[in-house]
């Protein structure tokens, strides 16, 4: 059981945006944990145009297999994207899946110039080539460890050993 | 429980037959999906890769355009490849029989058939023999039930005047023929509105027609006070058999919706029609295209409701290849 310090990865995830913020980057938080990290962030960096959320549910790859999770929510990007660069916000960063999900959500959208992934939690078990820029702290867990984020008043991260 | 037809071993729908026996909790699962699926329409790109790789026919063998075309734009939309077959001008007219028709599809691995039929029925008998990873939706089956048309009534209604229970509904015009009625008063009862009004002359009721939870009214005036939906239905010419109304001037004197008898209604009550209208037999152009119709938003509706349908039945249905996690 690790005990992480949500605040301080928080503090250390806004180090290394400050040196991007030159480049009037947009924000995107992936429901429902990615949204809460960037709800913060985007609070405390002080951005001027307003966050963009994704729900990435309908781009999953295992659709066909668990079917449609009934609580979609919509996804929301109030600025076009189009030539911007996206600082793209998730809560825990394992397999990639999920931010392979966002990016091809992102560009049915439009073209952003970059996209920059920003994650509070990194835990190793990649299977895609996906590597974040940002990551608040970097945690050793095994393959039936799982990680959650609890929210949104105060954040709070679980780790549950998986049954069998 | 649920069960039937349309329901798996596990209780997850998996064909769309009728809005019969959907629980509350289902209908509204569909109708909060629909929703997440509205927004995709506004998007530059309008399409989510969802169905990617599957096939869906829209297998017509009852003419239609706006059904058709929405399911066909619900599919696309959802990534899936689609074929549509106007079934009444291809084999059938060389004596193929409905069984035989679709296991022809289904050999070139249709995962989706939407079907609509002139008789009552059809939808089910498809459903009773296609293997478990082939969907049936059922796009209207001779008076029986026309179930997405259904849904997207409630979703328009929703949408437009918020929580069911306090609703008074008046479903009004040729209840006997309608396959629309049936599965509006299914979904309305269901869904638990206050007060379940149907208006019309006594030859286009159906027998018993208070069995089903409504309350009949001959009067529109009557029929209509106070409500807050009127939902119209077409004059079904084409499926009458006999003098069921004394002539087309006169249906539309005592039950064709004008601004006079609208005004009965609650002040802020929406119009309802499923299309196609009948103007001047049915309903007043004036109505029709005035400030409390909502009848187009009905069509836009339309697509995202059948989005929502696809994805649900489609959704988890994969032979699971090395288990599922």
């Amino acid at each position: 059981m690790t005990a992480v310090d949500i605040e301080a990865a928080t503090a250390r995830m806004v180090e290394q945006l400050q040196p991007m913020l030159k480049r009037r980057p947009l924000m995107i938080g992936i429901h429902t944990g990615g949204v809460w990290v960037a709800e913060r962030l985007h609070r405390l960096l002080d951005f001027q145009e307003p966050l963009g959320t994704l729900d990435i549910s309908f781009y999953r790859d295992d659709f066909t297999r668990i079917g449609m999770n009934p609580q979609v929510r919509t996804s929301h990007l109030p600025v076009n994207v189009e030539e911007r660069h996206i600082i793209l916000v998730d809560d825990v960063l394992h397999t990639g899946r999920t931010i392979r999900a966002a990016l091809n959500e992102i560009f049915d959208y439009g073209r952003p110039s970059s996209v920059m992934l920003a994650c509070l939690i990194e835990r190793g078990g990649r299977e895609l080539p996906i590597e974040p820029q940002v990551v608040g702290e970097h945690i050793k867990l095994g393959k039936n460890q799982h990680v959650k984020l609890l929210g949104p008043e105060k954040l709070e991260l679980r780790i549950q050993e998986a049954n069998g | 429980m649920r069960q039937g037809l349309q329901f798996d071993d596990a209780g997850r729908l998996r064909h769309l037959l009728t809005i019969e026996g959907l629980s509350r909790q289902t209908i509204l699962e569909i109708l909060d999906t629909a929703e997440s699926f509205l927004s995709v329409g506004e998007r530059e790109i309008k399409k989510i890769p969802l169905l990617r790789g599957k096939t869906a026919v829209n297998l017509f063998f009852e003419s239609s355009t706006r059904t058709r075309t929405t399911f066909e734009i619900a599919a696309k939309r959802l990534s899936a490849d689609v074929i549509n077959l106007n079934v009444s001008a291809s084999s059938t007219s060389k004596g193929e029989t409905l069984l035989d028709t679709i296991r022809n599809l289904e050999a070139m691995h249709t995962d989706l058939f939407v079907v609509r039929h002139n008789e009552s029925g059809a939808a089910h008998l498809i459903a009773r023999h296609v293997p478990p990873h082939v969907h049936i939706i059922n796009a209207g089956d001779g008076r029986h039930a026309h179930p997405t048309q259904g849904l997207l009534d409630m979703f328009t209604i929703r949408r437009h005047k918020g929580a069911f229970e306090k609703l008074k509904v008046a479903i009004v015009g040729d209840i006997l023929h309608s396959r629309v009625a049936r599965s509006q008063i299914h979904a309305l009862t269901a869904l638990g509105v206050s007060e379940l009004r149907v208006v019309a002359p006594k030859t286009l009721l159906p027998m018993a027609v208070e069995k089903l939870g409504v309350r009949p009214y001959a009067d529109m005036e009557e029929g209509l006070d106070g409500v807050d939906v009127v939902m119209m239905l077409r004059l079904q010419r084409e499926r009458m058999q006999g003098a069921l109304i004394p002539s087309e001037q006169e249906y539309f004197n005592l039950y064709g919706l004008t601004p006079a008898k609208l005004a009965c209604a609650a002040k802020d009550a929406i119009v309802m029609h499923p299309g196609p209208m009948n103007r001047g037999l049915e309903i007043d152009s004036t109505v029709a295209d005035g400030p409390q119709s909502v009848i187009l938003p009905q069509v836009t509706y339309g697509i995202a409701v059948r989005m929502a349908v696809m994805a649900l039945i489609m959704g988890g249905s994969a032979e699971p290849a090395g288990g599922r996690r």
